[in-house]
């Protein structure tokens, strides 16, 4: 009788299956922290050469020339700023009504298939959103976009536009990074909407507010957090993305103020170059690398510690 | 007091509803848009040979992209063999271990964080770690720079489901004086099952139709994928790049419409169906 | 007895039906609702006071499946006619809900947020309007040194007293309270029963609950429901003490409900 008690089912007994078992996940856990150290360590290692030679310099210097060996990555952080600018503002507002219009007013049978849409507008791949901004978006902004705003608007006499149209530059890029955020910061838009509480909104209408009053004036109180987050969201994206800007923005090392110009993003510049690098080209490469790490490293940790630090106040409250 | 118009107030929020009606359209129409190109585009050059012989080298005007495939495959599967089980794994001690630990919260930051890494770094960062030290790309490489996409995406998706599964269940599990990891495994998956599924089929939809991180660790070939952990590995994507932007042939170009159709096709296929079969995911 | 002849009366319901989907929730309600007086509505959960209530501003049009039918006049004016203006029609009727909703924003800003909508108040005028509300609401007192505060941090009967604040701001004629006492503790509730006291001087009061001894103390006039359908309708006293239907007899002495 007693023997029954003493599990014979487990060769190994539980209590120590278990302890290995919990140790093993912890060690796959912690991947995650030794591969974010390990990004660090590595691209600063192989930075170290550029980093040497040119310094502080390096970061303010526009001048790019592989047969000099003289690298410099203003254009291209220049460039990545203005990029990711532009799709923020455009796709952030968008995505803030839209959500508004999905959640508030559509009748089911437009907001589920438009949900879904944008769901899978989400999953398709960067590289197609690049091929189609190559062959298609930039012989249309060519044509339509850019004398539409040079001309039909007068805009041509402001030093930010100018009257070159070919097509590729900063807006271009910008505008196609916008579509491709949209709908990952629209998603995040949505719950939000959803998550404010409907006794909420009810006082507020009760109050005989319109819905745009309610989503500017309650919503966008209440979900203050989550709609940062996903401007987070948005820029981390932007960023660092790559094929969909590669073909769009035009490689040039050239610093321009024009929208219309060519110019480079850090992730454009890696992409272009990397084949024909080598040493003191490829330390400079890794270095721009690094400092895009640390661009959208920064956007991660702000994000993160700012949602964190809010939902802990609205859980006090 | 002054009142304030009401016929303002209405014509503004008609207005933003208009305009919000405005944008949604122009969203779906862009997006219309891409698959009418891709699709439009993409189906000039299909043809049999296309999906069974390998891509040709430039200027050869015959060639399929059959190598290509195979190796996307390749790379993706090996990607899921090391991402997969590693996020899983992770994503267990963070559910069922350290849900309320420091060290958990610290796993859950890092996680978003890396989710958060451009995936052209990551590429980088395996180039440094696997090219440059071995002197030559590889398809293997590839699946490492996928794998490190995969696992964060992986690892929080697995925890945020095994966290909806109710205590109870896990309570009369070891009530029955299972081991804990047997539970794990036995009954509280049994009960995620889906959403796991779910999660882990879109990580892999998404690295799937990764090119940046390829661009510097598999690189590309117009061979046969058979040298997958020494030499460049064909795959879809970096074709696609190389077709588009590097020749100046209209054939290649057709090409690559045609691979760029079967990516997307695949990679919409298997979003739609996740979402058919396992359909929780929220909308609106 | 109501006499609709020499009170004056500020609602008239007449045949209200209520549908959620296929679902109907009130049948053929008639109601005449006194200004300046208490109305208490009665019943057991579910009988369909409050869906009674929010068809007064309409508020259930929020929801797509929910439809009501018949008139409400208000001033003569049918409010469920298409053509009145909703926007109005809500600052007119202030509505104060079960759970107190503070809007997530100061004291002073919640206050502040009704009278914005409707109102273009100068910064000094804000203030005088904000603290007169306050003051309406008997929460002035209390709230003086923290109106920059979060109106979330308030206490429960606080923050129902501020919701009334916001909703008396908007200088409306009636005011709907669905179970205002429900959610916030005995000495809170006592606050706010004292104001509803003092609020009849200037709006006409409709209050939904489900505490009987509430209604006996604070209302004027009752009426009671029961599955969708108004059973009775009569001064307080009379439904408590006399009542001439069976069904309020035994729910008032606590046989059902």
């Amino acid at each position: 009788m007693k023997s029954e008690l003493i599990s014979r089912k487990y060769l190994i007994p539980p209590e120590l299956s278990d302890r290995v078992f919990k140790i093993i996940t912890a060690i796959a856990a912690f991947v995650v922290i030794a591969l974010m150290v390990a990004f660090f360590v590595q691209l600063v290692w192989y930075s170290m050469p550029s980093i040497r030679q040119f310094g502080f310099k390096f970061i303010i210097s526009t001048e790019w020339d592989p047969v000099k060996n003289v690298f410099g990555a203003l254009p291209s952080i220049v460039g990545t700023l203005i990029t990711t600018s532009i799709a923020v503002a455009i796709a952030v507002p968008i995505s803030f009504i839209a959500a508004m219009f999905l959640v508030e007013s559509a009748p089911p049978c437009i907001q589920i298939p438009v949900s879904y849409a944008l769901d899978l507008l989400a999953a398709i791949p960067s590289i197609i959103f690049g091929m189609w901004g190559l062959f298609v978006f930039v012989p249309f902004m060519q044509d339509y976009i850019q004398p539409f705003l040079a001309e039909t608007l007068h805009l041509k006499s402001l030093p930010v536009f100018g009257d070159v149209y070919n097509g590729f530059g900063f807006l271009t890029a910008g505008l196609i990074l916008a579509l491709m955020i949209l709908p990952f910061i629209c998603a995040v838009m949505r719950d939000v909407f959803k998550m404010v509480p409907a006794v909420l909104k009810e006082s507020a209408f009760g109050a005989g507010a319109t819905s745009w009053e309610v989503s500017m004036g309650i919503t966008m109180k209440y979900g203050a957090r989550g709609m940062l987050g996903a401007v987070f969201l948005g820029l981390g994206r932007a960023v660092g993305e790559t094929m969909a800007v590669l073909f769009i923005i035009g490689n040039s090392q050239n610093l321009s103020y024009s929208l219309f110009s060519g110019g480079t993003t850090i992730a454009a510049t890696l992409a272009n170059n990397f084949a024909e690098a080598d040493g003191i080209f490829m330390s400079s490469l890794f270095e721009l690398g690094l400092i895009l790490l640390a661009m959208s490293f920064c956007i991660q940790i702000v994000g993160q510690l700012w949602l964190n630090r809010v939902s802990r106040k609205m859980g006090e409250r | 007091m002054k009142r304030r118009g009401i016929a303002l107030r209405k014509t503004v929020d008609f207005v933003v509803k208009l305009l919000s009606i405005f944008f949604v359209t122009i969203t779906i129409a862009l997006m219309g848009w891409i698959i009418y190109i891709v699709i439009g585009k993409g189906v000039d050059a299909l043809s049999w040979t296309f999906f069974i012989e390998p891509t040709a080298p430039y200027g050869v005007p015959d060639g399929g992209i059959a190598n290509a495939v195979l190796g996307t495959v390749l790379i993706t599967l090996g990607a899921a063999v090391i991402g997969v089980p590693t996020g899983i794994l992770g994503g267990i001690y963070l559910s069922e271990f350290g849900s309320k630990s420091r060290f958990g919260d610290f796993i859950r930051f890092a996680a978003n964080v890396m989710m958060g890494m451009p995936s052209i770094i990551v590429g980088l960062f395996v180039y440094a770690m696997l090219v440059y030290t071995t002197k030559h790309f590889s398809g293997v490489a590839g699946s490492v720079a996928l794998a490190i996409i995969m696992f964060p995406v992986v690892l929080r998706t697995t925890e945020d489901m095994l966290s909806m599964v109710p205590n109870s269940l896990r309570e009369s599990a070891l009530a029955l004086g299972m081991p804990r990891w047997k539970s794990i495994f036995y009954i509280i998956f049994r009960s995620a099952k889906d959403g796991l599924i779910t999660g882990v089929l879109l990580a892999i939809a998404r690295v799937s139709g990764e090119t940046a991180p390829l661009l510097f660790t598999a690189l590309w070939s117009d061979d046969w994928p058979t040298h997958f952990f020494t030499e460049p590995t064909a795959n879809l994507t970096v074709t696609i790049s190389e077709y588009a932007t590097n020749s100046p042939f209209d054939v290649m170009h057709a090409r690559a419409w045609s691979a760029a159709l079967l990516i997307t096709v695949i990679i919409l296929v298997l979003n739609i169906s996740c979402r058919l079969l396992f359909g929780k995911k929220r909308h609106g | 007895m109501i006499d609709s002849r020499t009170d004056k009366v500020k609602i008239s319901v007449r045949k209200l039906n209520f549908h959620y989907g296929n679902h109907q929730a009130l049948f053929n309600n008639n109601l005449d609702i006194i200004a300046n007086k208490v109305t208490a509505v009665i019943g057991p959960s579910g009988c369909g006071k409050s869906t009674h209530l929010r068809a007064y501003n309409r508020i259930f049009e929020l929801y797509n499946d929910q439809r009501a039918t018949g008139t409400i006049s208000i001033d003569g004016t049918n409010i469920l006619d298409k053509s009145v203006n909703v926007l109005e029609l809500r600052r007119k009727i202030g509505m104060i809900f079960q759970k107190p909703t503070p809007f997530p924003m100061s004291v002073f800003d919640n206050v502040a947020y009704g009278l914005k909508l409707h109102f273009k108040v100068k910064r000094h005028e804000l203030q005088e309007r904000v603290e007169q509300a306050l003051r309406g609401a008997s929460l002035w007192e209390e709230v003086k040194d923290k109106l920059k505060k979060s109106g979330m941090a308030l206490s429960g009967g606080q923050q129902q007293r501020l919701c009334i604040a916001r909703a008396i701001a908007a200088k409306p004629e009636i005011l709907l309270m669905d179970e205002p006492t429900s959610a916030i503790d005995p000495v809170g509730t006592l606050k706010v029963e004292e104001l509803i006291n003092e609020l009849k001087q200037q709006f006409t009061i409709v209050i939904v609950t489900h505490n009987m001894q509430q209604a006996a103390r604070i209302s004027d006039n009752t009426a009671f429901f029961y599955e969708g359908v108004i059973i009775e309708y009569d001064e307080t006293e009379k439904i408590f003490t006399n009542p001439k239907e069976k069904q309020t007899e035994n729910y008032i002495t606590g046989r059902f409900g």
